[in-house]
């Protein structure tokens, strides 16, 4: 066991533990920056775009978005219901019907906004609880599910950007160490551990 | 990957169809997410045990989909939209 004043691969892989008011993990330094990183990416990716903000301009605001703000169809929604182009935030925000596009988009307009909100929400959860420093960290169970859902997120994200498949074993072996995917791939695995430990430590 | 239903020999319009089937959360197979973690969703989200849970889970992984609730439209439809803020691939349709 370290104190945690060196680097020492037991402690990295130490992951969540349950204690007797919620689940505790220690990080150092540059695994929180790693996780802070890629958190914050995936913030950007799927914070809905500035311009449907309909809080930005409450003035111009008619009832009719008003409404529409209240149940998550803002502009952008509306206009853009559809399966989104970029692989990864396809992903994050999947269609909700296999063969029918029509009852997909139709979803993806009443559901879509408020779901980008959540993700945001975990992810921002995450942050605030995680600090840049690392050091030890206590959740809440409701913390500790924001975590969960955003360290999946970021996952998925470099999944589909890894090309990860059921043959995880042969992008292991088939990434070279001069690869710039292999630094991806290694995190990708530390996250899969660290997300696996807050699951049994809730579990 | 879908199976296309068998025929009915008694006809029926598809109205009387869609009334009859009832409609499903189909929650499908992905590389990404980890065993344990659908276990824990399906417990979260639908107040499984585990032993129910984890059956689903391991349905989804082996046979690549998997019903994971059925219902009203707009119940399977909250379904999907609660297990996508979860990362889960889940759909909603009639059949599996």
């Amino acid at each position: 066991m370290s104190d945690g004043s060196e680097f020492d691969p037991e402690e990295l892989m130490a992951g969540f533990r349950r204690s007797s008011d919620g689940v505790t993990a220690r990080f150092a330094r540059p695994e929180a920056a790693i996780i802070r990183d890629l958190v914050a990416q995936v913030v950007e990716l799927v914070e809905p775009p500035a311009d449907s903000s309909t809080l930005s301009a409450p003035s111009v605001l008619t009832e009719a978005d008003e409404l529409a703000a209240m149940v998550g169809m803002t502009d952008s929604s509306l206009d853009d219901a559809e399966l989104p182009d970029d692989p990864v935030l396809a992903r994050l925000l999947p269609d909700a019907y296999k063969d029918d596009p029509d009852a997909a988009n139709e979803f993806r307009r009443f559901t879509e906004s408020g779901l980008r909100s959540a993700k945001v929400q975990c992810a921002q959860t995450l942050l605030a609880t995680l600090p840049a420093g690392g050091g030890k960290i206590r959740l809440s169970s409701d913390q500790a599910e924001a975590w969960l859902r955003s360290l999946n997120d970021v996952r998925l994200a470099l999944g589909v950007r890894l090309g990860v498949t059921d043959d995880f074993d042969a992008l292991d072996d088939g990434v070279e160490p001069e690869d710039p995917r292999y630094a991806y791939v290694q995190v990708y695995q530390w996250l899969a551990f660290i997300q696996g430990s807050l699951v049994a430590a809730l579990s | 990957m879908s199976v296309a239903p068998v025929e009915l020999s008694r006809p029926e319009t598809d109205e009387q169809a869609a009334v009859d089937q009832p409609w499903l959360t189909i929650v499908w197979n992905d590389p990404v997410n980890l065993m344990d973690y659908v276990t824990y969703v399906f417990q979260r989200v639908f107040g499984y045990a585990k032993p129910k849970a984890e059956k689903l889970m391991l349905d989804v992984h082996h046979k690549g989909r998997a019903v994971v609730a059925a219902g009203a439209r707009e119940a399977m439809e909250r379904n999907a939209e609660t297990l996508h803020g979860y990362g889960l691939w889940a759909t909603v349709g009639h059949d599996a």
